[in-house]
């Protein structure tokens, strides 16, 4: 039973539990908060597994970037089998089947179907193709793949020239999940330093800042992406283009950030716990540091989460129209440039696949993001 | 209100014209232009121009000039005359081809928007005033969804869906014969039959968010002290429900329109792409290609303009909708 | 006479299966006033919506009757009416109708008044358009709106608090109904607007024969209205009488608490309040037994938290639930102790000697800016050309209403603001000058403790930082130093030291204001501004840190500048009083000069309208219309023209200056020819 101590006029500690008791902080509290979003959850456990394919591709992917093979060209997804029957009955041993292959002389493509006899074991932790894991430390072990080098293995099926595009997915995580990282951390030091600037500043500056800014948002962002993603010249190096495209996401993304700063700024500024610093003689460092800003972290990071999404899918859209990344840059939306056609999607639909891998990694983020926004303000309710 | 809708126009014009500079600049500013262009397709095919002629034809497209001069006979003809320049790639005046392309993108934008409305508004209130019903978390989680499809894969996908299962080429807005054919009936209800793929396209995402603010706010409505006042006055609940949290709920509806509307007008870009409609998208990454400088900057400024005219009426239907900023601000 | 309104053993539950309002029996009288009183978290507001079945989701009515008569005589039973059934429509708004206490939330600001009072009329009679908004303006005139017909058709954002709450009132007696709620209608709302408002639902009253249920925290406007009252604490009735019965004779000893910390304006207002210790306890923890009997001086263990209280009638319609009145009376000796605040504080000091802080001529304005390039349109003047000394180890109170500028001033002194021109000398620092050293030892000096406990502490930081960040900041004090000063004060304010390791978010408001407390005076001040300190506390939490303050003041000779708009609060706490409208001080004295003797009609118009200030009754009162003229418009004369009875054209003309022999100044042209009536004179004075 809790009682009521009548003199502090606080249920007595003794059964409440410490949390009651205000001995946990304020990311503790951000944390319980978060814990009991169980979408959110989930999405972060997503997200956070996504950053580690995007961190080793080589290693989990069954083969490396560069493997192709013309003679599985628009091979089909194979089925994964996880064991096979024998005399002594089921048996665990996780195969595919390799492919059968008749040549349609009508259209002179390639018809693949399953052939049950031949078995390509699966394993994990095979030895196969070698790299260089984070790009220096040689190894060759993958964590699954066929055992035996070499075999048809396309369980996500193949594009024109016969690569495994379950791995190229893997591999075009390494830049989807990335370039939208980059993209929101260029947007936050633009949006923090503008939305600071107009925040702390106000009067006229804050006028102009905000004007500029509904202007900047205004404007219909796919065709000035457009715009200035054809403007990148075409004979630069990969990575440059990379950057480029970054920096074009940044140029627009930074409003929201921006709005998101300077509100809880001069929201801030007026709270009375400022004030009430500001009345023990802290220095404007101090009270930014010490007294607003962890008050606004939470919300900047909710925000920021939010937009990683829109980087994404923008990056995606940029590079399926052919004048985002190009190979050999692998993101998924370069994958996605396969798919040009309904006529191409209609005869390979695995081509989409790579978009899965999008629509998931968007969903987990925004997911995360909700969870991140409710939980941003623990007090509240 | 007057003089509020005197001043909300009078922002407008410096809106319009640090677009048409931008929309330009961004076109023209890039190293290389339509005649380098026109240069590298000729070497590609073994015929090197010589530089006189380049040149020469550089100052007949007055590309010679400096930007700023460029920019001012442009826009100047835009404004006065409504000429948007010579297009280089078609040879022909940008108006003859943008204007019908506009005049599609308009029509499927609205038909867009008018799709999220007709979709979004029921919906949210359905799952704000039934919440943690069955309904509201297949339509919530159906709104996150249709927040995480990319829209250019989900043309792709239903084109696949419609062409793979009912054979059907359902790409751009007419079929072949009407593409060329003058307006008419036929060619209207063959439009009809065509926009509705691109308008629940465009539309998905605008709906998914609309149906998430619609939701949020009017939850937050529905417990409002003015609420119990007007139930205690005896009001029916349905009755209640629309003027009081409904009405509420509007007005965050009403000025999140702006960027559902900036949003379809940018996605009509890449769907027009992808599926090939006849309005401005293919043609602005093609204009964008070819450094069809005038082509390309009337594109974006087009767009631009219509985004801020978007903008402007929303902004008006707000003051008019809230007397808080007709009477406070006007 | 018979009950409008009977509910029996009414029990309302929340999420959780948490019971705010437990077996709850209450008569509601036809034709009179019954207040319902108690503090806040009580389930006074949540019982008074029940009777209309407009509980808020995730509450509900889940046992006990609402039995409501009929005008046909028959009964109906509003507990077990369907919320949504057309019967239950038409006893809400038709036969019983309610107003609430921020008419700004409770009014939908997108549709005119006039929209929302016309419709409350067509939802109960066929009537047209026309003729509802005849009467709708009818209404609004019966309730003393001015200009109806314009009035009509604005938006309550284009109203004032008082017009805002005429408009609800008129909304809800426009069907004439036989049962008015009023709950809290007048808390929001200045005091001498209040005291119109509270006229006005009086004389309704009187006029319709309607009974009304009305619902406060506040034992003066109960006073002022009630013909009955009933005391309630978690969720059950501890006390019922007649109200002079009552107030005169309390027997349970909640009302007796809540009587006892209510500041009073007779006899010696300064006396010493006695609080009721803790406070009100959630719902959930509600203590067995007499849920009273943890906050209560006569509870006896073995009985009072077990056995359940059960009503004893003292005959003279006087009940009350308690054990000390029960069949055991006998065990209770019902003697309540002598207030017990130790410190000496009886003998009002004098204002003598050096003053610590001396304010001449002081001027702050904010600038109104428009356009884009925000330039300068105009100013508001919140603080125009104040002077006043405080003198060392007295109470200066600022008196005054909402937008007065009172806490300009405070926040100006203390240095959130930068005064426009004018002289501030505290000690021998010239504050508006002062750098460096000066400018520390300033900080230090004068602190400030803010109204909202809840905004004033960083939720981020541990209570030990926040009351030691002064020390960190200011000077150099080791970790060990400050841990033990924070310890130290800790206890001063009457807090466990183990506190120091906790955030704010786990304590309730009387405590945070007690941390806001120790953090102000960490540095050791000589000088405390507290503005509206203790305005967000429930009364009882209210005299606690009265009483506390007042303590620390004798054993630490501090000075006091204490902004409150309460006039209890400020004649029990203040040596001496500034009486502030539109911006200037209109009045300057010791209290008893001022509450006894005030010499400037606004002073008499605010300590007239303070309720329960004896008169239900007769004669001419002193009531105050319009409003504090536009700080941002310039004026000529005296701002106060407008609204005084004693008004003359020279008040028009020349603008008063703050003068006066001795101690007591006023800015008043006729102070010297008018006899103006005090706090303590209830029956009616004729002025001269």
């Amino acid at each position: 039973m809790t009682t009521f101590d009548e003199t502090s006029g606080m249920v007595s500690p003794a059964q409440e539990k410490r949390r009651g008791q205000g001995f946990e902080g304020h990311w503790a509290l951000v944390w319980r908060k978060f814990l009991r979003h169980r979408l959110g959850v989930l999405g972060g456990i997503i997200v956070l597994l996504a950053y580690v394919v995007a961190a080793i591709p080589d290693f989990l992917a069954p083969v490396t970037l560069e493997a192709y093979n013309p003679a599985y060209a628009y091979a089909p997804p194979q089925q994964v089998h996880l064991g096979v029957s024998t005399e002594d009955g089921w048996q665990f041993r996780p195969h595919v089947n390799a492919y059968k292959t008749v040549v349609d002389y009508n259209s002179g493509r390639r018809i693949f179907t399953a052939d049950p006899e031949s078995i390509i074991d699966i394993g994990f932790f095979v030895v196969g193709e070698p790299y260089k894991l984070f790009g220096f430390i040689p190894a060759a072990r993958h964590l699954f793949g066929p055992v035996e080098v070499g075999q048809p293995f396309y369980i996500f099926g193949a594009d024109r020239l016969g690569r495994d595009i379950l791995s190229r997915t893997i591999y075009g995580a390494r830049i989807s999940m990335t370039i939208g990282l980059l993209g929101v951390a260029a947007s936050l030091v633009l949006g923090i330093l503008i939305g600071g600037v107009s925040g702390l500043f106000g009067g006229v500056v804050d006028n102009v800042i905000q004007r500029l800014i509904e202007f900047v948002q205004s404007v219909p962002a796919i065709p000035l992406w457009i715009g200035l993603a054809a403007a990148i010249p075409r004979d630069i190096p990969p990575l440059q283009v990379y950057f480029f495209i970054t920096i074009i996401l940044s140029v627009l993304g930074w409003t929201s950030l921006a709005r998101v700063v300077r509100g809880r700024f001069l929201a801030m500024r007026n709270e009375d716990f400022v004030k009430a610093a500001r009345l023990d003689g802290c220095g404007p460092v101090r009270i930014i540091f010490r007294h607003m800003l962890p008050s606004f972290l939470s919300h900047i990071i909710a925000t920021v989460s939010l937009a990683i999404p829109g980087m994404i899918l923008a990056e995606t859209a940029l590079s399926y129209l052919g004048i985002g990344l190009r190979t050999p840059i692998v993101s998924w939306g370069v994958l996605l440039q396969e798919a040009q056609n309904v006529r191409t999607i209609a005869s390979a639909p695995w081509l989409l696949l790579p978009g899965v891998a999008v629509v998931i990694a968007v969903l987990a983020l925004n997911f995360l993001g909700d969870g991140l926004r409710d939980a941003a303000d623990p007090y509240a309710d | 209100m007057g003089s509020f809708i005197l001043r909300r126009i009078i922002y407008v014009i410096p809106a319009l014209i640090a677009v048409s500079l931008i929309s330009f600049l961004v076109i023209a500013v890039p190293p290389g232009d339509f005649v380098d262009r026109l240069a590298e397709e000729a070497a590609k095919k073994g015929d090197i121009m010589p530089l006189a002629e380049i040149e020469a034809m550089r100052r007949a497209y007055g590309l010679d000039q400096p930007l700023l001069v460029q920019y001012w006979s442009w826009i100047t003809g835009v404004v006065l005359r409504g000429d948007f320049g010579y297009s280089f790639g078609w040879n022909l005046p940008v108006k003859e081809v943008i204007w019908p392309r506009l005049g599609l993108t308009v029509v499927l934008s609205l038909a867009s928007l008018l799709f999220v409305w007709v979709v979004a508004i029921p919906i949210g209130i359905y799952s704000a005033v039934r919440r943690y019903s069955v309904g509201d978390y297949i339509f919530t989680f159906l709104g996150f969804l249709g927040l995480a499809v990319p829209n250019f894969l989900l043309a792709l996908a239903l084109m696949y869906v419609a062409f793979a299962w009912f054979g059907q080429d359902v790409g751009g807005l007419f079929s072949p014969e009407y593409i060329e054919a003058p307006w008419g009936w036929g060619k209207f209800t063959d439009l009809m039959a065509h926009l509705w793929l691109p308008m629940v396209v465009l539309g998905t995402s605008g709906t998914a968010s609309v149906i998430r603010v619609i939701r949020a706010n009017l939850i937050d409505e529905l417990h409002k002290p003015y609420v119990t006042a007007a139930r205690a006055k005896g009001k029916g609940e349905f009755a209640l429900l629309m003027k009081y949290p409904v009405r509420h709920a509007m007005n965050p509806f009403v000025s999140g329109q702006n960027d559902i509307f900036v949003d379809i007008v940018s996605g009509g870009t890449i769907v027009a792409i992808v599926m090939g409609l006849q309005t401005t998208g293919p043609l602005l990454i093609k204009a964008l290609m070819e450094q069809d400088m005038y082509m390309a900057a009337s594109f974006i400024l087009m767009l631009s303009v219509l985004v801020v005219v978007g903008t402007l009426l929303s902004d008006l239907l707000l003051a008019w909708l809230d007397p808080r900023i007709r009477y406070q601000q006007g | 006479m018979e009950n409008l309104v009977e509910i029996r053993g009414l029990r309302i539950t929340f999420a959780g299966a948490v019971d705010v309002v437990q077996g709850l029996d209450l008569d509601i009288p036809a034709g009179k006033t019954l207040c319902l009183v108690g503090e806040s978290g009580c389930g006074k507001s949540v019982t008074a919506k029940s009777i209309l079945q407009v509980i808020d989701h995730p509450g509900r009515v889940s046992g006990g009757s609402i039995n409501l008569r009929q005008t046909d005589g028959s009964v109906l039973d509003i507990a077990k009416t369907k919320p949504t059934s057309p019967l239950m429509r038409q006893v809400r708004g038709g036969d019983i109708a309610m107003i609430h206490q921020e008419p700004m939330s409770f009014l939908s600001p997108l549709y005119t008044i006039g929209n929302q009072i016309s419709e409350a009329l067509m939802l109960h009679r066929k009537i047209s358009e026309k003729d509802a908004r005849a009467e709708g303006i009818k209404m609004l005139e019966e309730v003393g709106m001015p200009d109806p017909a314009r009035r009509y058709d604005s938006y309550t954002f284009q109203l004032s608090g008082g017009q805002r709450q005429r408009a609800m009132i008129a909304m809800a007696l426009i069907n004439k109904p036989r049962l008015l709620i009023a709950d809290e209608p007048t808390t929001a709302l200045d005091v001498t607007t209040q005291a119109n408002i509270l006229d006005l639902l009086g004389e309704l009253q009187r006029e319709t024969g309607m009974g009304v249920l009305f619902i406060t925290h506040d034992l003066g406007v109960v006073a002022e209205i009630a013909d009955e009252v009933a005391v309630m604490y978690l969720g059950k009735i501890v006390e019922r009488a007649p109200v002079r019965e009552l107030l005169e004779n309390p027997k349970h000893p909640y009302t007796k608490g809540l009587l006892a910390s209510m500041p009073r304006l007779d006899g010696d207002f300064k006396a010493p309040l006695k609080a009721i210790p803790g406070m009100v306890p959630p719902p959930a923890l509600r203590p067995a037994g007499c849920s009273f009997h943890p906050r209560c001086e006569w509870a006896r263990k073995d009985m009072c938290g077990h056995v359940a209280v059960l009503e004893t009638d003292l005959g003279a319609n006087h009940m009350v639930a308690c054990h000390a009145y029960g069949p055991q009376a006998h065990k209770f000796s019902r003697v309540s102790k002598v207030v017990d605040v130790g410190a000496p504080v009886a003998v009002a000091k004098k204002a003598v000697g050096k003053p610590l802080l001396s304010v001449r001529n002081l001027h702050k304005h904010f600038a109104i800016r428009a356009g884009f390039f925000q330039r300068q349109v105009g100013a508001v003047r919140a603080v125009n050309d104040i002077s006043l000394d405080v003198f060392p180890g007295e109470t200066l109170g600022l008196v005054g209403e909402s937008g007065c500028g009172k806490s300009t001033l405070g926040q100006t002194l203390v240095g959130l603001h930068r005064a426009d021109s004018g002289e501030v000398q505290f000690a021998d620092i010239d504050v508006r000058a002062a750098k460096g050293a000066e400018a520390k030892q300033l900080r230090t000096d004068i602190r400030m403790v803010f109204q909202d406990p809840t905004g004033s502490l960083n939720p981020r930081m541990r209570v030990r930082d926040i009351i030691g960040e002064v020390l960190q900041v200011n000077g150099n004090h080791s970790a060990a130093e400050i841990e033990e000063k924070v310890q130290g004060l800790l206890a001063r304010v009457g807090l466990s030291p183990d506190y120091a390791e906790r955030y704010p978010h786990a304590f309730s408001g009387g405590q945070r204001q007690r941390i806001a407390i120790a953090r102000a005076l960490a540095s050791d001040p000589k000088l405390v501004i507290a503005d509206e300190a203790v305005s967000a506390l429930d009364v009882s939490v209210q005299t606690q840190i009265i009483n506390m303050m007042k303590e620390l003041q004798a054993e630490l000779g501090l000075t006091y500048v204490f902004v409150s708009h309460d006039l209890g609060v400020i004649a029990n706490i203040s040596d001496r009083v500034a009486v502030m409208y539109a911006g200037r001080i209109v009045e300057l004295g010791e209290t008893d000069q001022i509450f006894r003797n005030p010499r400037h009609p606004y002073t008499e118009a605010l300590l007239a309208a303070i309720p329960g200030r004896g008169a239900r009754k007769t004669g001419a009162r002193i009531r105050l219309t319009g409003h504090v003229p536009d700080a941002a418009k310039p004026l000529a004369g005296c701002a106060f023209a407008d609204r005084c009875r004693y008004v003359t054209d020279a008040c028009r003309v020349n603008v008063p200056e703050l003068r006066g022999e001795g101690n007591h100044l006023d800015a008043c042209l006729r102070s010297e020819e008018l006899k103006l009536r005090s706090v303590s004179q209830t029956e009616a004075l004729v002025s001269a």
